[in-house]
């Protein structure tokens, strides 16, 4: 596994418009497969517009301790870009006024931000019903400024998110590092000791699973339990919910998909999987996203192609709920990723 | 382009009998759905015995389809082999008792 970001490795990807040109030929030029515009059109979807919004989600920056072979940020210790404390305020005057009632902090590792902890307390004196944080798990155990965070967390009543990709530390290493497994099950039982996770507790602890490979997520019920079972058994972990995310053929996974041969069948079961009642929830319909510079985009994975939001108002510093919330979604064939199956958000399936 | 029996782009084909024989085909296709479904045993249970017997038919399509389905579902590579290791034992065993047969015929016959 490659210890670099595309962008480090000069990588052709590591272009958002060839990773877009990629997406737009092959099976979708020659109308093998339909474009998502086409398919969503059929049920009477297209254009896709956005709903109440409903959570917030901040990208703190790109850097971090880990460099996953499936990552969508293409996220690493060689990625310099992170929030400046300006953009942190303006995201604050915005989380003030804001009808969202939940509030995502995404990386990277977020925590690798070193305005991190001041953002957190300022924006947590703002009352936010549910304030996230996606943890790597591993960021806790990385460095001795980060032992405290599950302390820090709880004093915030942060509701924690993580990424474990399996069970067994094989499948768990392939796909985001060596050590990365028991430096995540130490992570999970630190949680633990503090409360998170623990039934009854106020504390929330989640995780995410993607495929490590190839493959669609299974049913999210069946693979909770299945994740449940095994980690209390063996480590006597607890935790609230498992959230099945699909990969996105996108970015470093868009890489593995074309190297590995996978890309035109990993997109044919993308397709096949289409379900039109996942469309209807799909999470660039209650969501914004803001960058590490404080541009807004549909989603994450939109912000990590580049393209920004199909209105006036497209930055943090112009932030104006009211019009953003009249724009048209932008789409394009990496969309199959979220309404396959059950469909995918980063709060799990929603359909 | 080399000429072969089985082309991998022919599994998503499958559904296309239905076009030569429509009420024969449909009436398959739901069957075979609900045969996975959860029922009784699990459709994990169930994927596993797919798999293994995918193998014991030597059946390429059903090797690729219920390996992709098994990763899906989260069954390990070590699960995976086990269960087709129970199918190849399946198959030796059946192979095997017969040698009573041959031990009964060979009794028979010689003095």
């Amino acid at each position: 596994m490659s210890k670099k970001s595309l962008l480090a490795r000069n990588n052709d990807l590591a272009n958002t418009k060839r990773q877009i040109e990629v997406l737009s030929n092959g099976q979708f030029a020659n109308g093998e497969l339909p474009t998502f515009a086409k398919k969503i059109a059929a049920t009477n979807q297209f254009p896709l517009r956005p709903k109440k919004l409903e959570i917030l989600q901040i990208n703190m920056g790109y850097m971090c301790n880990q460099v996953c072979a499936h990552c969508h940020v293409d996220a690493g210790p060689d990625r310099k870009e992170i929030m400046t404390k300006k953009t942190m305020q303006e995201c604050l005057n915005v989380i003030k006024k804001t009808g969202a009632h939940t509030l995502d902090l995404t990386g990277g590792a977020p925590e690798m931000n070193p305005n991190f902890r001041w953002f957190v307390e300022e924006a947590a004196k703002l009352g936010i019903n549910d304030f996230i944080v996606r943890s790597n798990l591993t960021i806790i155990r990385a460095n001795k400024k980060f032992h405290d965070l599950p302390e820090f967390f709880k004093k915030h009543t942060i509701h924690v998110v993580s990424s474990m990709p399996h069970w067994t530390r094989g499948k768990t290493d392939k796909q985001r590092g060596d050590g990365v497994f028991d430096k995540s099950i130490q992570a999970l039982q630190e949680l633990n000791a503090v409360g998170y996770g623990i039934p009854g507790s106020d504390l929330k602890l989640d995780l995410v699973y993607n495929p490590s490979g190839a493959f669609l997520p299974g049913n999210q019920k069946a693979l909770e339990n299945d994740f449940k079972k095994a980690l209390r058994e063996e480590f006597n972990i607890n935790f609230n919910s498992l959230f099945a995310i699909t990969n996105l053929p996108i970015s470093r996974f868009l890489d593995y998909l074309i190297a590995s041969e996978n890309y035109e069948d990993y997109m044919y079961a993308l397709v096949e999987a289409y379900n039109p009642e996942a469309v209807k929830n799909v999470m660039c319909t209650n969501t914004l996203s803001v960058s590490w510079d404080g541009w807004l985009f549909d989603c994450d994975f939109n912000q990590m192609l580049n393209l920004k939001v199909a209105s006036k108002v497209n930055h943090i510093s112009v932030y104006n709920e009211k019009l953003l919330q009249n724009r048209n979604i932008i789409i394009n064939q990496h969309c199959y990723g979220c309404t396959a199956g059950a469909g995918s958000s980063c709060q799990g399936v929603v359909a | 382009m080399s000429k072969t029996y089985y082309n991998p782009a022919d599994l998503r084909k499958f559904g296309n009998i239905t076009e030569w024989s429509e009420e024969l085909g449909n009436k398959f296709f739901e069957y075979y759905g609900k045969v996975f479904e959860e029922g009784a045993l699990t459709a994990r249970e169930k994927s596993l015995i797919a798999l293994a017997v995918a193998h014991t038919e030597q059946c390429p399509y059903c090797i690729d389809a219920y390996t992709k389905d098994g990763l899906q579902r989260g069954i390990t590579k070590e699960e995976m082999m086990e269960a087709v290791h129970v199918g190849a034992a399946i198959k030796s065993g059946a192979t095997l008792v017969h040698g009573v047969q041959m031990m009964n015929k060979v009794n028979k016959l010689e003095m």
